[in-house]
């Protein structure tokens, strides 16, 4: 598949050496920096939120980005460990790291079962059956005694972090959920610099000659399934979390176009794009929800604007142009 | 004859009706994905939103124009068609020399926009569409009550899948479409005008899903949203049929919705899922699809 998409990838991805290069680092400290400084300016639900689906664009990005993988259906991990974590946290009431962790867990199974049977088919197919199998997720959410239905899960404890901390504070919970993210961010940075990360990208560059060089190229791809569904689980988990709620929105597939647009908007195959990607599209979101403008549409128009004229996206572009090639 | 496996017979055939009802929307519309498919090498994640547009086609014809079924039946494929063409022409073209998963997400997009405009002018409410006057009533077969209406729907389904079906396979056209789906390069060689061939099919294509969103207009409700959870069944129908055929196409379309029916009367609880569930198993068996080829 030696197609103008891998071209691209090329390009921006991180350096292919075993470390993260310095600008990574200087910008991965800038980051931090601003999210540490956020919730004192922007208001800290808003800021949850952007990380939140920062992490599951991430996780998500881990799968097209580097082992050029296109999953339709990541909503089914993102929505299925959310009503997970809800219930065990509301019903059981177990403590929330604890939700949390089986939500994850949930996902990571959901995650190996999807990426078993998906990964038997290529390019557009294996985007058709992960849509088709989250939607077998969503109609369980839908139909389910505890899921509730149209209602889902609400108001759900935020309960105390190992039992002392208490997530009814609102900075208590923003430093959580930031300690989430980046525990996250850091995985899949690590991932993507390991030599696990490297047969990844040999297998999105070219998958005949990986399978010549003596890789089993369905295991690596399903590791990387598997750790992208925990990671978007672990995303949806802390969601349930911060808003007290799970809901058929969590696993509607049109959730999986959304992640597919915030990672074509930041960059594919970035590091970062993911987040500037999420960032962007969910203060959008808030800001069209105000206005008269029908939110699909203009993320429609978006989402045609990125296809058409800048592939690469935010993030990708702002690379291509500092490291002195063609934008 | 009071009972069928434990189930009166007339809710059995009540639902193996409906079944093959939403299986002939699945056939029509499946096949119009494996024609644009096999043409372009794009999946048209639009094709739901198309097939809302032909509906909302029909019943504005009649609102606003006071023209009724049978004119909007040729009328409102057109129209779809017609915007198929544009749409081709002016966007889905740039993209043939990338990855093919940019022309799901560009037509993902389109999607995006079309039911969402429709959604901001109508609502989610859904709009009636009267049964032309020839169609109504049905007829007493004994066993169970056939609307007339239902009756033409799958008649007319059939003859069209079949038209298709004879066209590409057995003329001299279809020959051309198939030899320029293996080797555009060489079929343009001979001087056939393959551009226009690929405009035309994504054309056809749409029109069949503009066509199915006419007759099921007096069936379901007219709604922005009736095309986009119907699109991701037909996707899975597509998975299990494989890609290869026309035929596969038709036939899986049909006898998964007869089984979705079967398992609203047994087991009413997976109705939603079962079609899943099937994809799931044949992905197991064979991957490539019933009637698709490995490649």
């Amino acid at each position: 598949m030696a197609t103008e998409i891998d071209a691209v990838r090329r390009d921006t991805a991180a350096p292919a050496t075993g470390r993260p290069a310095m600008p990574g680092l200087l910008a991965l400290a800038a980051l931090l920096l601003v999210l540490i400084a956020a919730p004192y300016v922007l208001y800290p639900v808003f800021v949850m939120k952007v990380l939140c689906f920062a992490l599951f664009a991430c996780a998500f990005n881990l799968l097209i980005g580097f082992a050029g993988l296109l999953s339709f259906g990541h909503a089914a991990f993102f929505g299925g460990a959310a009503y997970i974590t809800a219930h065990t946290v509301k019903v059981w009431g177990l403590p929330p790291e604890l939700g949390i962790l089986l939500g994850t867990a949930f996902s990571a199974t959901l995650g190996l079962a999807f990426g078993a049977l998906a990964i038997r088919r290529q390019g557009i197919y294996f985007a058709m059956i992960t849509l088709a199998l989250s939607q077998m997720v969503f109609f369980m959410a839908l139909q389910l005694k505890f899921t509730g239905g149209e209602d889902g899960i609400q108001a759900v404890p935020r309960g105390h972090l190992f039992g002392m901390i208490d997530l009814g504070q609102p900075m208590a919970m923003y430093y959580t959920v930031l300690a989430v993210f980046l525990f996250g961010f850091v995985v899949i940075w690590r991932t993507v610099h390991s030599p696990f990360g490297q047969v990844l990208k040999a297998i999105r560059e070219n998958e005949p000659r990986a399978i010549s060089l003596g890789y089993r190229t369905d295991h690596y791809k399903l590791m990387a399934f598997v750790l992208s569904a925990a990671l978007a689980g672990l995303a949806g988990g802390t969601k349930a979390i911060v808003f007290q709620l799970a809901t058929l929105t969590d696993v509607q597939w049109q959730m999986s176009g959304a992640v597919v647009l915030m990672t074509l908007l930041g960059g594919i195959g970035t590091l970062f794009g993911p987040v500037v990607g999420a960032a962007l599209v969910v203060t959008l979101e808030n800001y069209l929800a105000a206005s008269n403008l029908p939110v699909p549409v203009v993320i429609g128009v978006i989402f045609v604007a990125c296809v058409l004229l800048f592939r690469r996206g935010i993030v990708g572009e702002i690379a291509a142009r500092f490291s002195g090639k063609r934008p | 004859m009071s009972t069928i496996f434990g189930i009166p017979p007339q809710a059995l055939f009540g639902q193996l009706l409906l079944g093959l009802i939403n299986g002939s929307f699945y056939a029509l519309l499946s096949l119009g994905l494996a024609v644009i498919f096999g043409m372009l090498n794009v999946i048209n994640f639009a094709h739901g939103a198309l097939y809302m547009l032909g509906a909302f086609v029909a019943w504005l014809l009649l609102t606003t124009a006071g023209i009724g079924y049978w004119w909007a039946l040729l009328l409102a494929p057109l129209v779809v068609g017609a915007f198929g063409v544009v749409l081709e022409k002016t966007l889905l073209s740039r993209l043939y020399k990338l990855d093919h998963l940019y022309g799901l997400l560009l037509t993902f997009g389109l999607a995006l926009i079309v039911e969402g405009a429709f959604r901001h002018f109508y609502g989610v409410s859904g709009q009636p569409y009267p049964i032309p006057d020839l169609l109504r009533g049905g007829q007493n077969l004994g066993f169970m009550f056939l609307p007339n209406y239902r009756g033409w729907v799958v008649v007319a389904s059939l003859v069209v899948c079949l038209a298709t079906w004879y066209a590409i396979e057995r003329t001299k056209l279809g020959a051309y479409l198939r030899a320029a789906t293996e080797n555009p390069v060489l079929v343009q060689a001979f001087g056939i005008n393959v551009p226009l061939m690929i405009t035309a099919t994504y054309g056809f294509g749409v029109a069949l899903a503009g066509l199915a969103g006419v007759l099921a207009a007096p069936i379901y409700q007219v709604s922005p949203l009736m095309g986009s959870n119907l699109i991701i069944v037909v996707f899975a129908v597509v998975v299990i049929g494989g890609m290869g055929s026309i035929l596969g196409a038709v036939l899986t379309g049909y006898g998964l919705g007869l089984l979705e029916g079967l398992t609203k009367v047994f087991y009413p609880e997976a109705s939603n899922i079962v079609v899943f569930v099937i994809m799931a198993v044949v992905l197991l068996i064979k991957p490539a699809g019933l009637f698709g080829r490995e490649r």
